[in-house]
């Protein structure tokens, strides 16, 4: 919380006054309600942003009347509809589980949020396992969607539901250790500091280093993140064509919409750790540009990553399991583990 | 594993390849028409709401008779001796009053049958489809310009010359009648 405090301090001096208890109450909600908030213009502005992407890419105009201009409030529109719509519980659901699923599915994407360096004074925690936390808090999103097919009561729901267990257990693995491979070459774990390691201009990201072999991991990880986030091709836990809705299909109203929210919260995050990891978080590629300030770097590279996750799920049909965990054990692991090898040996040697 | 190789370089090739494809359309123009705001022309023969030119109207009833799903609703009344309803538009004479000619558009098959028969022209398809409603009455379509008292009054002379007519055939049968009757007698008187 230290580099957060001094970011508040500076921007308001008189924090400094309060006492302890206060100012660390005052700070930390604020953050949070900053955050959520972002989550949500994140979410909305996302959603048209993928409508209009999947109906330009089908020649399609995609929304075009509501709010005016290219139909920009459409998200907003269907956001009210989500909330005064009927909530609807199976009767024969398991209540309880039923309604902490979408809980947990969002908390734990908003928890993501605590560890991302947007620029180099705002980071709203500076753990000195920035990363280790984000993966295993991310992971969390998996008894959420679990929880919410078994609370159901309804095929559909628990086949999607045990997809997701499988799929996002199996695609950790890659995952981590396509991360591994940058960890063991900058020796910390701190989302902060793993960027300012990477200072200089766009050759020194991680990206290029070793060329190509983090290049390669930076790839396994953008796949695995896919997995991850259960987007195209990888969204078998919710393939409409196959399971109705998979994991989501008995929920409706408010509780669908927060699934939706931690869904695109998550596709923000993993790219936000791409970019973080990889390319270099709010450093701009040259030093010519440093006056553009870091968060407009940081978000500006995330919202690219979410482009080409939106751009690749219009583009491929979905995965069979036996493919998709092919492609895990058999393709992504392996060479995740091919890289860590070189890479260990590059710098043994 | 040369096989496993080229799989991994085979699908990481032709997903370049496909999002090559949806890159282009991203830019291609789309080839929606935002309907309210853009009408596409329809082609002129275009079957859609019919329409029905009163003035060329002779009231024949080959358009009701060739409806197959019976939405057309004709009523004529005889025009008077001394009537004079005018010429239609390619020289026909008209010799009824037209007093009703209901359309329901809800029935309507949109077959054209109607249009065919018609010898004045007077029927057709227009390419107006437009004509949605609330309620389905409304699409009852009443082209006849009669007013309610008109058409009473038509109505009741018709009537009224039936029955003279009536009762003239009922009197000359009568008169025929009798006049058998007569004869008969007359033979009856003769045979005797």
């Amino acid at each position: 919380m230290e580099p957060l405090f001094q970011f508040f301090n500076n921007l308001f001096p008189f924090i400094s006054d309060w006492p302890e208890w206060l100012a660390h109450t005052v700070v930390g909600v604020v953050t949070v309600l900053l955050l959520f908030g972002f989550v949500a213009l994140f979410a909305l502005f996302a959603i048209w942003l993928e409508r209009k992407i999947s109906a330009h890419m089908q020649d399609r105009l995609g929304p075009m009347e509501v709010g005016g201009w290219h139909g920009w409030a459409q998200p907003i529109a269907d956001a009210i509809k989500l909330l005064v719509k009927e909530d609807i519980i199976p009767a024969m659901a398991d209540r309880t589980l039923f309604k902490l699923a979408p809980v947990i599915v969002f908390t734990a994407a908003l928890a993501g949020f605590a560890v991302l360096p947007w620029s180099q004074d705002f980071i709203p925690a500076d753990l000195n396992v920035g990363l280790l936390y984000i993966l295993s808090v991310s992971s969390f999103a998996v008894i959420g969607l679990l929880m919410g097919g078994w609370a159901s009561n309804n095929k559909w729901s628990l086949y999607g539901a045990m997809r997701a267990a499988s799929q996002m257990i199996s695609y950790e693995i890659p995952v981590a250790l396509a991360l591994l491979a940058v960890i063991m070459n900058a020796g910390t774990m701190s989302m902060r500091h793993l960027v300012i390691a990477q200072s200089g201009n766009i050759l020194d990201w991680n990206v290029f280093n070793f060329f190509p072999l983090t290049a390669v991991a930076f790839f396994i990880y953008f796949v695995a993140s896919l997995a991850e986030v259960n987007r195209t091709p990888f969204d078998l836990p919710e393939g409409e064509s196959e399971l109705v809705g998979g994991f989501h299909t008995e929920y409706s109203s408010m509780r669908f919409a927060f699934f939706f929210l931690g869904e695109y919260a998550n596709m923000y995050i993993v790219s936000a750790i791409a970019t973080t990891v990889f390319l270099g978080g709010w450093l701009a590629p040259f030093e010519a540009l440093n006056f553009i300030p870091g968060p407009i770097w940081f978000v500006g590279k995330a919202m690219t990553l979410v482009f080409i996750q939106m751009w690749l799920r219009w583009t491929l049909p979905r995965l069979r399991v036996d493919q998709l965990m092919y492609t895990c054990w058999k393709v992504l692991t392996p060479f995740s583990f091919a890289i860590i090898l070189l890479i260990g040996l590059w710098k043994v040697l | 594993m040369r096989q496993y190789f080229k799989n991994i370089y085979e699908a990481i090739a032709t997903i370049l390849v496909g999002m090559g494809v949806t890159w282009r359309h991203l830019f291609t123009r789309a080839v929606t028409v935002q309907y309210p705001h853009v009408k596409r022309e329809l082609p002129e023969r275009s079957r859609m709401q019919l329409f029905v030119e009163m003035d060329d109207c002779i009231g024949c009833m080959a358009c009701q008779r060739a409806c197959p799903v019976d939405c057309i609703d004709i009523k004529t009344v005889r025009a008077g001796k001394e009537e004079d309803l005018g010429e239609t538009s390619n020289g026909q004479k008209k010799r009824l009053h037209v007093v009703q000619f209901n359309i329901d558009m809800g029935k309507c098959c949109y077959c054209s049958d109607c249009v065919f028969p018609c010898p004045t022209g007077a029927i057709r398809m227009t390419p107006e489809y437009e004509f949605t409603t609330y309620d389905r009455s409304s699409l009852l379509f009443k082209f006849a310009t009669y007013t309610p008292e008109q058409i009473s009054e038509l109505q009741e002379r018709e009537r009224k010359e039936k029955e003279a007519q009536a009762a003239a055939r009922a009197a000359k049968l009568k008169a025929a009648e009798e006049a058998k009757k007569a004869a008969a007698k007359n033979d009856e008187t003769k045979s005797e």
